[in-house]
């Protein structure tokens, strides 16, 4: 039997890797070989997990230094040698094992003002917004995200500077600058603005790179700025 | 978070940027056809000492580079070694002073004066 050599992290901030074997199988995913490891060779290595369909976002971990989506990874795209590497996803704090505590990357949604505001009540009739709008052609290219925090994890600004919003609430913010219903514009550029926001990026395309939705936080962050721009340039900010 | 300050920085970051990209090019290439004949440095100083569009031209590269430069100095302060706040904004307008003074000097050096 073909076996896959998995070093897994173990431990929090501070721990080591541990070896494990794992039997090899067709289209066997990084997460198939975490869930053998905590089912058949080792019930305490901690992990998170949801759909298994990569629809939920939460198995994201870092699979030979890049941040992937453990679920839709699989082992014969990544193993090198017949090995691979698994630890947590970076620039988050480790819980334990490969868990991550997502406080600070959704808080910093909530900072980034991450949520629509509308003006509208029940009472209203349907906001009408043609699918061939520009704006609204914007917010679909960055709307699918469903916050897995891959990009954060492969963003080097999140590591130079712990402050910054990171792409993930940029990118939902700049969808929420194309909702026309949206009511909280200023507001939100505010929040965004500044050394801890969509001015930090350098557009090195980190998280456009690793994106496992193929979306572009970098397109939304660059919108962001011209956003800004316009908005500084006539005394509304 | 300041939007306001930061996006006009960023603002004439861009814009010091253009009129640099403009200014290298014209810059190299007056250089390389300049040199072609074999000038020397008497013979360069003849030709610019007094030359009114040049110094405009010069003192207009000084400037954006004098903008420009302290504005990328000031992510990689921040981000290489954490320094933030007003001391390292202080520290920069002075920084952009020098670049703007000893520039200006060059130039006046080398386009002042009478033919």
């Amino acid at each position: 039997m073909e076996l896959l050599r998995a070093k897994v992290w173990r431990g929090a901030e501070q721990g080591a890797f541990q070896s494990f074997e794992v039997p090899r199988q067709a289209s066997q995913t990084v997460l198939d070989v975490v869930t053998h490891i905590q089912r058949h060779l080792d019930p305490s290595l901690a992990y998170r997990y949801a759909c298994r369909v990569g629809m939920c976002g939460s198995c994201a971990m870092t699979v030979n230094g890049v941040a992937r989506w453990t679920c839709r990874t699989h082992v014969d795209a990544v193993a090198v040698g017949g090995a691979i590497e698994i630890a947590p996803l970076g620039h988050l704090p480790v819980i334990r094992d490969l868990v991550t505590d997502m406080s600070q990357f959704f808080d910093k949604w909530a900072r980034a003002r991450g949520r629509f505001s509308g003006s509208r009540t029940r009472h209203d009739d349907f906001a009408r917004i043609a699918p061939e709008e520009p704006e609204r052609r914007q917010a679909d290219a960055g709307i699918e995200c469903i916050g897995c925090g891959v990009c954060y994890a492969s963003c080097d600004l999140v590591s130079w500077n712990p402050d910054y919003l990171g792409p993930a609430a940029l990118n939902r913010a700049w969808t929420l600058n194309c909702d026309a219903r949206d009511v909280d514009q200023l507001e939100r550029l505010r929040a965004v603005g500044g050394d801890a926001g969509c001015h930090a990026c350098h557009a090195q395309m980190g998280c456009t790179e690793r994106c496992p939705k193929k979306i572009s936080p970098t397109a939304g962050i660059a919108g962001l700025k011209r956003a800004l721009a316009r908005a500084a340039l006539k005394g509304a900010l | 978070m300041s939007a306001r300050r930061e996006t006009l920085l960023w603002l004439a970051q861009r814009a010091s940027a253009a009129v640099l990209a403009l200014c290298v090019l014209v810059h190299l290439a007056t250089i390389i056809i300049a040199v072609q004949g074999g000038l020397s440095a008497a013979e360069i100083l003849q030709r610019t000492r007094g030359n009114v569009l040049g110094l405009v031209f010069y003192a207009t590269f000084v400037a954006a580079a004098a903008v420009h430069a302290p504005i990328g100095l000031r992510a990689t302060l921040g981000e290489w070694l954490g320094w933030r706040g007003a001391s390292r904004d202080v520290a920069l307008v002075l920084f952009a002073l020098a670049l703007a003074v000893l520039g200006l000097r060059a130039v006046m050096g080398v386009f002042g004066g009478a033919a």
